[in-house]
C-alpha cells in the first residue's frame, strides 16, 4: 500500500517548551490510524501542524501528502487538498438547520443566491451516506450530540474529503451511538476515506484501527500495525506512560463503616417544565469510606440528581430528606451544602468547574476563601502555600501554582478542581464523570486519589459513564434510569451485564 | 510537553507584563508629549491642580465601573444618574433648604437605591445589564430635566462649594512655609502637601520592598528586581514632582485626597479581600463560582449599589465645582468613564482588570482632553483622537494576547 501522507521528523517548539520532537507518522491509502498518547503528548499540537493551523515554516520538518511536498498556510490550504478535521468541541451553528450547516461557507448557490432545492437534496444524500435519518431542515440544537457527530462528518464527506480526521469523536457519545460511529467508519474505510483517530479509549481503537502510532512526551514511541496482529490494550498503555500498568485500578482496603449521608424520597421536577419529573422518589445512602457508583445511560437523571441534592443547584420544587451523620442537613443553597459537608464535582469541568482564565492558586481556593482569610483579608502567602500543598500532594505538573489553568491539560485541570474541594474540607464528595477526556495515567492517580479518601472515612459518589471503572472502583453500584434507581449491586454481584440488564428491563 | 516553563529572563517577564508597564509608559509619553507641545503649560502647578478638579469625577466613577465590569457587567446609567443627582442636591439645597451634611447622605442614598434598583434587575431576573442600565440612562436623563425644570439650579453655599474646589489648609507654621516658598522661587509654600508626598513615597518604597522580602520568604517569584527599581523610582519621582507643584500652588485639593482615599480602599478591596477575589471568579466563571458556594446574585446586585453611590457622589463633586447644576450635567459621561476602564486593560467579557489600571486610563484620558484643550484643538478632533486612543489601547491588548497564545 502506498503512502497518503507522510509526516517526517516533525518538530515543533513554543517559548520555552518543545512540543513536538521528531514525530513520524505515516498514514497509508485506505487505511484508519489510530493516534494515542496521554492528554499534553502532542496529538493536537501534530494535527494543528497538519491542517496549517501552523503554517509552513512555523515548524522543523517535512509532509509528504499524496506523493507531493505539502506546504499548508492555513486551514483551507488543507482543506482544499481533502484533510479534514472534526474537532473534539463540534463547530455546528445551533440555529441553523442540518442543510444549511453542511454547506456554510460552501454554499450551493449562483451568484450568491442559494439554490435550496439542490442544497436538500445534496443533504438527503449526504445523510444517507452516514446513515442519519433526520430532515435536512432540522436545527441543529434539536439533535443529540451524537447525531451532531454524524451531521459534521457528512460535512466533511460534502467537500470530497480523502484525509479524515477524528478527534476524541465518541468522548460524549453514549455506548450505542459510539458503536454506530465506529461501524459508520469502517463502512467511509470500505469506500476508501483515509481516516486518522485520535482516542483515548483503547478498545474502540483496537475495533477500528489498522495501524497505531503512539505519542509520548512530543514523540512517536512506537508504531503497531493489525495485519501483524501486535495491537494490544496492553501495550498501547504501556507505550503511553512508558511503563506497565498491571492494574488500572489501584487496590484498597474496603472496610466501609457506619452510615454517612442517606438521602430519602428525593424527588426533583425540571425547571422550565413543571410537569415532567426528573428525579422520581430515590433513596440511597453512602457510608464512611465507601465508594457507590450511580451507574446510568446519559440522560438518565445522574447529574441532575447529584446537582439538586448540591445546594438545589438544578430544578424546582424539590422535595426529600439529606441526612448526615443520622441528622436532617440543611442543603438548600450550596453555601450551606458546603459547610454542611458536602462537595460537587462537576462532570464540565471548564464550564462549571474552573474559572480557566485565573490563576491555579485562585482556583483552589476558591470555595473555601473562609481558610485563608481572616477578617475577609485574604492572606496571600498562606494561600500560596496551601495551594503549594495541593500542587505537590495531586501532582499538578506545573512549575508554580500561578499558571492560569486554561493552559494546563484535562488531566491536571481535574486535579486543580479536586484540590478546591478536599481544601473545602467534604465529608461526601459526589464526583460526576471525575475521568472524562483524561488520559489513563492520570486517570490511575484520580483513582488514587479517590482511594485515599475513602481511606481518610469520607464518603465518596461516583457518577460514571464507563462501567469499567465503576465495577474496578465501587463498593456498591447502584443502576439509574429515567430519574429512578432501579437497582444496586455490590461489589461481587456487579457485571456489565447485570447493569445494562437493569437498565433495559425496568 | 511536561512542565509548563515560565521563563525568568527580564525581556520575558517585560513582554508578559507588557500591558501593565505599557500603560505607565503610554501616560508619561502622552505627558512629555503634551509638556512639550503646551510649551510647558501642562505641567504648571495651576494646571495640575485643575487636571485632578476636572477629572475627579470620572476617576471616581471609574473605580465603581471596573468592579462592574470585573462582575461581568456594563453600567450606561451612570452619567444621567450623577447628573440626576447632583440636580438632586442642588433641589435640596437651593429650593428646600436643607442643610449641606443632610443633603450629602440624602444624595449618597438616593444614588444607592438607583443602584439597587438597577442590581435587582440585572441580578435577580437576568435581564442583560446593557439594556437595563440603558433604560435608567434614558429615565434619569428625564428626571433631571424634570426636576430641574429645564433650568439651571445654583448657586451653593460655600460649604458645599468646598467639597469640589476647596484645599486642604497648611499646619506647619507660617514661617518655615515661607523660607520654603523663597527656596522654590514661588509666591508660597504648602509644607503639608509636600510631606505628605515624602511620607507617601516612604510608604510605597517600605511596602514596596516588604512585600519582595515575603516574597523570597515563600519563594515566589515576582517582579525582577531591575523592574521593581525602575517602577519604583519612576513613580516616586512623579509623586514627588505632583506634590511639589501642588505645593507651590494652593496644597492638596480636597477632591484630590477624597480620590486617593477611595482608589486605596478599592484597590485593597479588589486585591486583597474575599469579596474582590469573588468578584473576578464571578466575572470569570459565573457557573464555577455559584458552583463553589459564592452568592453570584447579591455581589452582582451590590456592584451595581456601590456604582449608584460612586454615581451619586460624582454627581456631587461635579455640582460642587460647577456652583451649579443643569439639565446637561453628565451627559455622555459614561463614554469616558467605561473609556477608561478599558484603556486601563480590563476586559469587556468580565474576570480581568485592576483599580490601578481604571485610574491611570482614567488620567490618560483627562491628559489628553486638557492637552488638546489648552493647544486649542477643535472638540471635533478631541472626539476621534480620543476614539482612536480607545481602539488602539484594546488591540494593543488583543494583540499581545494573540501573540501570546
Amino acid at each position: 500500500m502506498t503512502s497518503l501522507l507522510e509526516m517526517r521528523s516533525i518538530t515543533k517548539t513554543f517559548p520555552g517548551v518543545k512540543a513536538l520532537d521528531q514525530v513520524n507518522l505515516d498514514v497509508k491509502e485506505g487505511e484508519i490510524h489510530a493516534i494515542c498518547g496521554e492528554n499534553g503528548a502532542g496529538k493536537s499540537t501534530l494535527m494543528k501542524v497538519l491542517s496549517g493551523v501552523y503554517p509552513a515554516g512555523s515548524y522543523d520538518g517535512e509532509i509528504h501528502y499524496d506523493g507531493q511536498v505539502a506546504e499548508f498556510r492555513n486551514i483551507s490550504d488543507s482543506e482544499n487538498k481533502g484533510i479534514i478535521i472534526i474537532h473534539q468541541e463540534l463547530a455546528l451553528v445551533p440555529l441553523l438547520s442540518i442543510a444549511e450547516n453542511l454547506f456554510l461557507g460552501n454554499e450551493r448557490a449562483a451568484n450568491g443566491v442559494i439554490n435550496w432545492r439542490d442544497t436538500f437534496q445534496r443533504t438527503e444524500q449526504l445523510l444517507q451516506k452516514v446513515g442519519l435519518k433526520e430532515a435536512p431542515s432540522t436545527l441543529i440544537e434539536t439533535l443529540g450530540v451524537g447525531k451532531q457527530q454524524l451531521v459534521e462528518i457528512a460535512k466533511a464527506l460534502s467537500k470530497e474529503v480523502r484525509l479524515l480526521i477524528l478527534d476524541e469523536p465518541t468522548a460524549a457519545l453514549s455506548e450505542s451511538d459510539s458503536q454506530a460511529l465506529l461501524d459508520l467508519m469502517l463502512e467511509l474505510k470500505a469506500q476508501g476515506v483515509t481516516q486518522i483517530i485520535i482516542s483515548h479509549k483503547l478498545n474502540e481503537v483496537r475495533r477500528v484501527a489498522d495501524t497505531v502510532t503512539v505519542i509520548r512526551d512530543g514523540t512517536s514511541v512506537s508504531t503497531m500495525s493489525a495485519a501483524s496482529g501486535d495491537i494490544t490494550e496492553d501495550r498501547i498503555v504501556h507505550d503511553m506512560v512508558g511503563r506497565d500498568m498491571s492494574d488500572r485500578y489501584p487496590a484498597r482496603p474496603r472496610n466501609p463503616s457506619d452510615i454517612l449521608m442517606e438521602v430519602n424520597n428525593w424527588n426533583v421536577w425540571h425547571p422550565e417544565h413543571a410537569d415532567r419529573q426528573m428525579i422520581k422518589d430515590v433513596n440511597f445512602h453512602v457510608r464512611k469510606g465507601e465508594v457507590v457508583g450511580i451507574a446510568g445511560l446519559m440522560g438518565s437523571g445522574r447529574t441532575e440528581l447529584a446537582m439538586s441534592i448540591f445546594g438545589r443547584s438544578y430544578g424546582r420544587n424539590i422535595g426529600g430528606e439529606v441526612q448526615l451523620h443520622g441528622k436532617s442537613a440543611d442543603v438548600s443553597q450550596i453555601d450551606r451544602a458546603i459547610d454542611a459537608g458536602l462537595a460537587y464535582v462537576t462532570e464540565d469541568r471548564k464550564s462549571l468547574g474552573l474559572v480557566l482564565d485565573e490563576t491555579i492558586r485562585t482556583n483552589i481556593t476558591l470555595a473555601n476563601l473562609g481558610d485563608v482569610s481572616n477578617a475577609g483579608v485574604i492572606n496571600e502567602h498562606e494561600e500560596t502555600q496551601v495551594s503549594e500543598k495541593y500542587r505537590g500532594a495531586m501532582n499538578i505538573r506545573t512549575p508554580s501554582v500561578f499558571q492560569k489553568v486554561v493552559n494546563l491539560s484535562g488531566g491536571n485541570q481535574q486535579k486543580v478542581v479536586l484540590s478546591k474541594w478536599l481544601f473545602a474540607q467534604p465529608e461526601v464528595l459526589i464526583l460526576d464523570e471525575p475521568t472524562r477526556g483524561i488520559d489513563v495515567g492520570a486517570k490511575f492517580e484520580i483513582y488514587g486519589i479517590i482511594n485515599e479518601l475513602a481511606a481518610q472515612g469520607k464518603g465518596v459518589v461516583m457518577i460514571s459513564s464507563e462501567m469499567p471503572e465503576l465495577l474496578g472502583m465501587c463498593d456498591r453500584i447502584y443502576v439509574m434510569n429515567e430519574g429512578e434507581l432501579v437497582g444496586e449491586l455490590t461489589a461481587e454481584e456487579a457485571s456489565q451485564e447485570r447493569i445494562m440488564s437493569l437498565i433495559v428491563t425496568e | 510537553m511536561g512542565m509548563e516553563q515560565t521563563n525568568t529572563s527580564l525581556g520575558a517577564y517585560f513582554k508578559h507584563h507588557l500591558r501593565e508597564y505599557g500603560l505607565l509608559i503610554a501616560l508619561i509619553a502622552i505627558m512629555v508629549f503634551f509638556q512639550i507641545m503646551t510649551n510647558g503649560t501642562l505641567l504648571k502647578p495651576v494646571n495640575i491642580t485643575n487636571l485632578f478638579l476636572q477629572n475627579s469625577y470620572i476617576i471616581i466613577m471609574a473605580l465603581g465601573m471596573l468592579v462592574v465590569i470585573v462582575a461581568g457587567h456594563i453600567d450606561l446609567s451612570v452619567g444621567s444618574v450623577m447628573g440626576f443627582v447632583g440636580a438632586f442636591a442642588a433641589v435640596m439645597i437651593v429650593e428646600w433648604n436643607m442643610p449641606v451634611g443632610v443633603t450629602m447622605i440624602a444624595a449618597l442614598v438616593v444614588g444607592g437605591f438607583i443602584g439597587a434598583a438597577q442590581g435587582y434587575f440585572v441580578a435577580y431576573w437576568k435581564i442583560p445589564s446593557f439594556i437595563v442600565t440603558l433604560a435608567a440612562m434614558l429615565v434619569f436623563r428625564g428626571l433631571s430635566l424634570w426636576l430641574l425644570e429645564g433650568q439651571s439650579v445654583g448657586p451653593f453655599p460655600r460649604e458645599f462649594q468646598l467639597i469640589s474646589t476647596g484645599f486642604v489648609g497648611d499646619i506647619f507654621p507660617a514661617s518655615l512655609s515661607q523660607t520654603l516658598a523663597d527656596i522654590a522661587g514661588s509666591r508660597n509654600f504648602n509644607v503639608l502637601s509636600m510631606a505628605l508626598g515624602v511620607i507617601a513615597v516612604a510608604l510605597i518604597i517600605w511596602m514596596g520592598m516588604r512585600d519582595r522580602a515575603r516574597n523570597a520568604r515563600y519563594g515566589i517569584q515576582g517582579e525582577p528586581q531591575a523592574f521593581f527599581v525602575v517602577r519604583t523610582a519612576i513613580v516616586s519621582f512623579a509623586l514627588l514632582f505632583v506634590m511639589f507643584k501642588l505645593s507651590t500652588f494652593r496644597g492638596l485639593p480636597n477632591v484630590l485626597v477624597s480620590m486617593v482615599v477611595l482608589t486605596v480602599v478599592y484597590a485593597f478591596l479588589t486585591a486583597n479581600t474575599t469579596i474582590g477575589r469573588r468578584i473576578y471568579a464571578l466575572g470569570g466563571n459565573e457557573k464555577a463560582a455559584k458552583l463553589s458556594g459564592i452568592k453570584t446574585e447579591r455581589l452582582t446586585f451590590l456592584a451595581f449599589v456601590n456604582m449608584g453611590i460612586l454615581a451619586a457622589l460624582a454627581g456631587l463633586i461635579f455640582a460642587a465645582r460647577l456652583n451649579t447644576a443643569t439639565p446637561k450635567a453628565g451627559f455622555a459621561v459614561e463614554l469616558d468613564v467605561i473609556a477608561a476602564v478599558f484603556i486601563g486593560g480590563a476586559s469587556m467579557s468580565g474576570g480581568s482588570g485592576k483599580i490601578i489600571g481604571a485610574v491611570v486610563g482614567a488620567f490618560i484620558m483627562g491628559v489628553m482632553n486638557n492637552g488638546m484643550s489648552i493647544l486649542g484643538i477643535g472638540i471635533d478632533y478631541q472626539q476621534v483622537i480620543k476614539g482612536l486612543v480607545l481602539l488602539a489601547a484594546v488591540f494593543f491588548d488583543v494583540y499581545n494576547k494573540n501573540k501570546q497564545g
